[in-house]
């Protein structure tokens, strides 16, 4: 390794900008960068800026600058933003096919859209790509920097080179009449009542505060890194479970996602709307412009357990665990599962009863009543009268060649073929009968059925989510929010005082942001000492600039 | 109930005009002689601070009113968080203010937030109940911390406005000079918007038209502003009123649309007027303000404000957010649209955050990503629930 050997006779890494010990720039490089950027790592070097040969190396410092890392933060945000132009296809209603919708709804554009993949954005392998290139970025830049500064700010020197001191945004030499100790400890003094800590070496002060500050990036990238992998942990099986659960009120059910350990049942939905006569008055207004608004959705479910030892499937030995109303925003917490109010279906069939009667005298005949989910082959109405269910059709769709078909199981249309029996009739009278349709295929019959009622009940729509990886996430988040407010809230502020040997006294002053409180509290700590607090040359350049004196600094960008 | 809620109402009024009067008063503060520097005291400046506190308390006032009168935090509807938006961002300032005393901050602070809260009574007013998915405390916890974060952020949109049309060289035509005349055309724009909005409400206008919607339903949509553009299949039902033959497809909100038309038509007209009356640019009309400011400063008050409101927007947008999904979406994120803009914004400022740090765009670009990220904000805070609609779209 070439070490660099200071004028101060130090010996310095490869790569140093600014000389560990006193602050010597070490490079001319070095000299002609602006001085805040030579300042924010110390003038420490970096590996990124050091090694640039083998391929390892090309990765690392590929990854390791903000140019690229702001660069990848852009192309993210704005492919984000492309997908927000069309719904994604997890928007689109579930029945529809993709490759229809996008164009039919939305023309050509909705074509290219979804021909792009831009309708399953946010799963495509590229964005995927770019989120992990980001967490990369954040690593490699966040090591190749924290290290060296960790190092440079631990091994601090109180005493600076002049060309150190001189290259600061805030610097000013002072000629001193009264003797320079004496200045140098009331300044010392003030600056502790303002929390700085002070150090001291051969009547040269180093005066310093919020250097935890500049760890905040370091702590940030940290959380943020430990978030993305919380995110990946969601693909690990049995870390996370998602499953629909649809339940008839006064059914029991297993829950999906818990092997058939736990149940559920559902004790009852209930759907409220807002009334005007209820609740407070002050909604009147809105109720009449946008008509009935929902006010609760709630399933009282009670959750069950099978025993332990009993077989899976044997649903004979539940205990009852729980009973808890769920609604929407309180989800119904157990064993690391949650179920969630999200949908539901109202007034679903349960069953139905009917008349059997004489169609010309009206008499009737007696009744029965078919439990749409365990529909029995026959009903016997008296000794003599009694009905065949010949076929069900829960979802009665149509005719097709002459056969009645069903859409689905769910009772949503039911339709029965009867065979009616009676005395007069004892090899029976065929009957199709459907809600508002009624055919007698096979000729005209003597007897009829009639609807005499009908039984109803809601379906909850819950989901069961299991997420073991929300406490991972928990932790990033938090120590993301620690680290920002960390390195936003706190600002690292120094004070270097220098007495030459000369008999000057040589101030200068840096932060790493908010140079507005660094004067605020420079302006405390030389009040009276008779001496003037020093310039900040920026502040002056500027309100020069105001009066059109001085031409703006030109932006070089020299860091990467 | 329905006293404390217009009692609630006045206050907001009232608020409105102490605010207009503080941005007179702020205007007087940096036209005083005896302060060249704009900062520190100054008789006008105390007075000026002063109403806007008493305006910010009256707001408050109209706040605390409003969730008493509802039993809610009034944060469920866009009248209500754009109105919260503003009251934030005035609360921005004054915290902003009181750091660095730069008076001119005021005039241009003030009268932004006096246009947020014009354009939040444009949509309907009245108290509403909660639907299930917002009954919940995060609804206040989450939206009143978003709210403050984007506020905050937006006080370095002012700071970066003020920046530019002093730095900004108007006599040479550019880039520069182009962008941002536009960006103050496009708030003379929402200008039009407000008055084109109310002078329809005052006269009562209101016209109704069904149509056929992308489901191919039936519907019916009300239209606030004489109808320059038509729904598909769009028939006037209100008799008189005034309908074009320009037929919308279905996939587009042909109401939203035509009062975009009209605020752009009456803006425009209120654009041209300006420039006819006094023969400037209104960057040009602007600048006299800003003459005496300290750029070094302005540029440290945006700096600042990113600094303080980035942190209170990941917080709300972000942490909040996603806790709240968690409860009530069964999921702490699901690509929402308005999910996605805060995801959005986020980076943006982030962006923000290192270019300036470790590439040096202080100063001029500081100041235009400022404007841009105002820009995203303001996307995410009106378009996004207007243009996209998503699970949040309220109202
Ligand atoms: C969305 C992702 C990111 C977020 C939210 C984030 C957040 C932050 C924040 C808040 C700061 C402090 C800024 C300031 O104090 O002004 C910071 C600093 C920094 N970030 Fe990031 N960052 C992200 C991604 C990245 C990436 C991809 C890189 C890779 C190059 C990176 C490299 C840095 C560096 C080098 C610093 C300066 C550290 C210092 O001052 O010592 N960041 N980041």
């Amino acid at each position: 390794m070439n070490e660099i050997t200071c004028k101060c006779g130090h010996v310095n890494p490869e790569g140093t900008e600014l000389c560990l010990s006193c602050g010597r720039a070490l490079t001319a490089d070095a000299e002609t960068k602006k001085t805040s950027d030579v300042m924010r790592y110390e003038g420490m070097a970096r590996r990124s800026q050091t090694y640039k040969m083998s391929v390892i190396d090309k990765v690392w410092n590929f990854f390791s600058s903000v140019k690229v890392g702001v660069w990848l933060i852009f192309i993210t945000l704005a492919a984000s933003a492309i997908g927000t132009i069309f719904p994604q296809v997890i928007f689109i209603p579930p029945l529809e096919p993709p490759e229809v919708y996008y164009e039919d709804r939305y023309g050509f554009a909705g074509k290219i859209y979804y021909v792009l993949g831009f309708h399953d954005l946010y799963n495509s392998w590229w964005y995927l790509l770019l989120i992990a290139a980001i967490g990369t970025s954040i690593i490699i830049a966040s090591l190749d920097r924290v290290v060296p500064l960790y190092k440079a700010l631990k091994n601090q020197r109180v005493n600076r080179h002049v060309s150190f001191m001189k290259r600061q945004r805030v610097f000013t030499e002072y000629t001193v009449q009264q003797p320079a100790e004496k200045v140098i400890a009331s300044i010392g003094d003030n600056l502790k009542k303002r929390r700085y800590r002070i150090r001291e070496e051969d009547g040269h002060l180093l005066a310093e505060k919020g250097r935890f500050a500049r760890w905040g990036p370091y702590v940030n990238h940290t959380g943020l890194i430990i978030f993305l992998i919380g995110g990946m942990l969601r693909f690990v099986p049995g870390m996370y479970v998602d499953e629909v659960l649809w339940i008839r009120e006064g059914d029991t059910m297993p829950i999906p996602g818990t092997k058939q350990e736990y149940f559920l049942k559902n004790d009852g939905f209930t759907a409220e709307q807002y009334t005007a006569e209820e609740d407070s008055e002050v909604f009147g207004e809105t109720i009449n412009r946008v008509g009935a608004i929902a006010k609760n959705f709630q399933t009282d479910a009670t959750l069950l357990k099978r025993e332990e030892g009993t077989a899976i499937g044997d649903e004979s030995k539940l205990t009852e665990v729980e009973s808890h109303p769920i609604q929407v925003n309180q989800p119904f917490k157990f064993d690391n599962f949650a179920l969630y109010q999200v949908d539901y279906r109202q007034d679903e069939i349960r069953s139905m009863s009917f008349d059997m009667v004489n169609k010309e005298t009206e008499e009737a005949l007696g009744s029965f009543e078919v439990d749409l989910f365990q529909p029995e082959d026959e009903y016997k109405l008296d000794d003599e009268h009694r009905v065949e269910l010949m076929n069900f059709y829960p979802d009665f769709s149509g005719f097709e060649d002459g056969e009645p078909q069903t859409a689905s199981p769910v009772p949503n249309n039911p339709a029965f073929l009867f065979k009616l029996y009676s005395p007069e009739k004892p090899d029976g009278e065929v009957a199709f009968i459907a809600i508002q349709e009624s055919l007698e295929p096979l000729g005209e019959n003597e007897f009829a059925l009639k609807f005499s009622g009908i039984e109803t009940r809601d379906v909850s729509g819950l989901t069961v989510r299991k997420d073991l990886t929300l406490w991972i996430l928990g932790l990033g988040g938090a120590i993301f929010m620690i680290g920002v407010i960390q390195g936003a809230y706190w600002n690292h502020r120094r004070l270097w005082l220098k007495r030459t040997e000369d008999g000057k006294l040589l101030a200068a002053g840096h932060t790493n942001k908010n140079w507005f409180g660094l004067r605020k509290d420079l302006e405390y700590a030389f009040n009276g000492t008779g001496l003037a607090q020093p310039k900040d040359h920026m502040e002056e350049n500027l309100n020069k600039k105001a009066s059109g004196d001085v031409k703006e600094e030109k932006n070089n960008d020299t860091t990467s | 109930m329905t006293q404390l809620a217009s009692i609630s109402s006045t206050l907001l009024y009232v608020a409105f005009v102490l605010y207009l009067i503080a941005t007179l008063f702020f205007g007087g503060s940096i036209k005083s002689k005896k302060h060249t520097n704009q900062t520190g005291k100054n008789r006008w400046a105390t007075i000026a601070i002063t109403i806007t506190i008493i305006g910010f308390i009256s707001q408050l006032g109209y706040f605390i009113t409003r969730w008493i009168a509802a039993g809610h935090a009034p944060v469920s509807n866009l009248f209500e968080f754009i109105t919260f938006f503003g009251m934030m961002l005035v609360a921005g300032f004054i915290i902003i203010y009181f750091i660095y005393r730069a008076h001119v901050l005021g005039v241009f602070a003030l009268p932004i937030a006096l246009l947020v809260i014009a354009y939040s009574s444009m949509f309907p007013r009245d108290i509403s109940p909660l639907i299930p998915a917002l009954q919940s405390d995060w609804l206040a916890i989450h939206v009143s911390t978003v709210a403050a974060g984007e506020a905050i952020l937006a006080i370095s949109f002012v700071a970066g406005l003020i920046y530019l049309l002093k730095d900004v060289d108007l006599t040479k035509k550019g880039k520069q000079t182009f962008w941002l005349e536009a960006v103050l055309f496009f708030i003379v724009i929402v200008a039009g918007f407000i008055v084109s909005t109310t002078a329809a409400q005052i006269a009562g206008y209101q016209s109704e038209f069904t149509y056929v919607n992308a489901e191919g339903q039936e519907q019916v949509e009300q239209f606030g502003l004489p109808a320059l553009v038509v729904p598909h299949q769009g028939e006037l039902m209100t008799e008189g009123n005034f309908a074009s033959s320009i037929e919308m497809p279905a996939i587009v909100n042909a109401a939203r649309l035509n009062t975009v038309i009209w605020s752009l038509i009456s803006g425009t007209l209120i654009y041209l007027l300006i420039r006819l009356i006094t023969r400037k640019s209104v960057s040009a009309l602007l600048q006299p303000l800003v003459r005496r400011v300290n750029l070094n400063l302005m540029d440290e008050v945006g700096y600042r404000s990113v600094m303080i409101g980035f942190p209170v927007f990941t917080l709300g947008g972000l942490v909040f957010a996603m806790i709240w999904a968690q409860i009530a979406w069964t999921r702490f994120w699901g690509w929402d649209p308005k999910e996605v803009w805060a995801l959005i914004t986020w980076l943006f400022y982030a962006a923000f955050l290192h270019l300036r740090l470790s590439r040096g765009w202080e100063g001029n670009r500081s100041a235009w990503l400022a404007v841009i990220g105002f820009a995203i904000i303001m996307f995410n805070l009106v378009a996004v629930n207007l243009i996209i609609a998503g699970l949040h779209s309220y109202a």
